[in-house]
């Protein structure tokens, strides 16, 4: 194809996008509304995760030293838990640390000192995938010199089944949406295409191939997915903006925060363009397919 | 040129509308087809450049088998046809201008080139004025006149006219039929399919009669041979 002849196209998508004024408003919409609903819940979503994701990585397991231990039992026992499947850091902490903390958490009114430290030296482990902390936990629990293994039993298995949970539910919404948007779309696209199914047709009796025909529908539908995707783009972002700010100040120090506005707006506004673009494309794409067979 | 051998060709809804046709055109001729109407012209016609496609038999076409000839390599047999449809066929959303510079565009020529030669055709066959409207604006003959035009834009091998004077009065009908000469002498053969006795009785040239879906009659010089 000569360069001219896709200038040509572009020219003819133009022209037929605003001889067609009104069915492109209409298919336009249909886009915006479904992009608005995919923008506003993938910000959700992601948000979601990202809460979950902080809250998993606080999760660790609390090992306590026997009593007994010493200083090469303690250097043991750290190699093994170091070996165990699937921990991934190991921090040593001291009794005297220990008893820091407490005195740091609880003020010194125990009568606690370091010449009466009942405490026990204390290894913090991570797992390297938080949700199979638990088994990590037993695991560790079965070594020598392991006085008791804490991890926040019951509790984060709730707030681990609550996150998967929440998780596909909304990944499954996601879904439905975008089948539901390309149906609807597709629909409203092949609504004024059967109205040029008599062009299609002469174009075609007057010698024009099927790429002919279908490029610059193609790009008309490139062009509704973009007009479509301005007004979900610029909500998204004014949503979004205000909502951090807003909310950004409480979260300081806390375990979870949300995502940040840069890298974050950048990501959902580019696939609410590529959805926008992808559905049209596609939409015009499986439309004029069938009436190209003249 | 154009041989048709043994085609038959049967609509869905069961209607024959060419029983075992035979027929050879030679480059350059001028070809009259006439005869009642529901005689299978049309249908004739229509199987020249694969609107429609035979039940059986063989068509072959400046040397192209329409048998074996795959869909994708349609569009560059009918760049090679130009066709004046009974029913015009012009894009509603293209003015006149546009509508015959198509043609054009499908071959991917210049546009200085399609703007000089369709506006030459807009020039013969009397439009050069209209070319900003659309087909809506026009009345049949200047509708009938755009097809026409559009047709002889690439000046093609061979012409097809579904009765080209169909809706035209009688002195534009003339004025057409002298294009038509003119374009047959520079080599163009021509099949056109045809009411008009008066035209078919002054131009002289090949006459082929269908009726029920056969050639009944296939005559050089022949008369319209039917009361009109
Ligand atoms: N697409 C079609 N589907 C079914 N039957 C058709 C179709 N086109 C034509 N026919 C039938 O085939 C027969 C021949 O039609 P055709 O159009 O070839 O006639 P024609 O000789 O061109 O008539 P006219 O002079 O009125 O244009 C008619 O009986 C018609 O009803
Ligand atoms: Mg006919």
């Amino acid at each position: 194809m000569k360069a001219r002849t896709l200038g040509r196209h572009f020219r003819e998508s133009f022209k037929s996008l605003g001889r067609n004024s009104w069915m492109t408003f209409a298919s336009a919409s249909a886009v915006t509304v479904t992009l608005l609903l995919v923008g506003v819940f993938v910000m959700i979503m992601m948000n979601l995760n990202k809460v979950a994701d902080d809250l998993e990585k606080d999760v660790e397991i609390k090992v306590l030293l026997e009593l007994t231990a010493d200083d090469a039992a303690a250097a043991q026992l750290e190699k093994e838990i170091k070996e165990v499947d699937g921990v991934a850091t190991v921090v040593y902490s001291t009794k005297e640390a220990e008893l820091e903390d407490l005195i740091k958490d609880f003020g010194a009114t125990m009568g606690l000192s370091d010449q009466n430290n009942p405490l026990r030296a204390a290894y913090y482990v991570k797992a390297e995938n938080p949700q199979e902390t638990e088994k990590v936990a037993q695991r560790i629990n079965r070594l020598k010199n392991t006085y008791s293994v804490e991890y926040g039993e019951g509790k984060i298995e709730k707030l681990f089944s609550f996150l998967n949970v929440a998780r596909n539910i909304g990944l499954g919404l996601i879904l439905a949406l975008l089948f539901t948007a390309m149906f609807l779309i597709s629909n409203t696209i092949r609504i004024t295409i059967v109205a040029r199914r008599r062009e299609i047709e002469i174009m075609k009796l007057v010698g024009a191939t099927n790429w002919f025909v279908r490029i610059p529908f193609v790009l008309e539908g490139m062009w509704i997915g973009i007009l479509g995707a301005i007004m979900p783009i610029t909500l998204v972002t004014l949503l979004y903006y205000n909502l951090y700010e807003m909310v950004q100040p409480y979260l300081k120090g806390e375990l979870f925060n949300l995502l940040p506005l840069t890298p974050f707006l950048y990501q959902v506004n580019g696939l609410i363009l590529m959805m926008g673009i992808f559905i049209g494309v596609w939409g015009s794409f499986m439309s004029v397919r069938k009436f190209l067979r003249v | 040129m154009i041989s048709m051998k043994n085609v038959y060709k049967k609509y869905p809804n069961g209607i024959v509308a060419a029983n075992g046709i035979n027929v050879e055109i030679k480059q350059g001729e001028f070809v009259y087809v006439v005869g009642p109407s529901g005689a299978g012209k049309s249908t004739f016609i229509k199987m020249m450049y694969r609107e429609e496609r035979p039940t059986s038999g063989d068509i072959v076409v400046n040397g192209i088998n329409l048998a074996k000839l795959k869909s994708k390599k349609v569009p560059y047999l009918r760049r090679q046809i130009g066709v004046v449809f009974q029913d015009f066929k012009l894009l509603p959303r293209l003015n006149v201008f546009e509508n015959v510079a198509f043609a054009l565009e499908v071959i991917e020529e210049s546009p200085k080139v399609i703007r000089k030669r369709v506006m030459e055709v807009l020039d013969l066959v009397g439009l050069k004025h209209k070319a900003r409207m659309f087909p809506t604006e026009l009345s049949g003959g200047e509708q009938q006149r755009v097809s026409i035009a559009r047709s002889i834009v690439n000046i093609p091998k061979v012409m097809i006219a579904d009765e080209p004077t169909g809706n035209l009065d009688p002195e534009t009908s003339w004025d057409i039929m002298n294009l038509f000469e003119e374009i047959n002498r520079r080599g163009t053969t021509i099949i056109m399919a045809t009411h008009n006795k008066e035209i078919v009785n002054t131009i002289k040239h090949r006459v082929i009669a269908v009726e029920g879906g056969l050639v009944v009659r296939d005559e050089v010089g022949g008369d319209y041979g039917y009361e009109s």
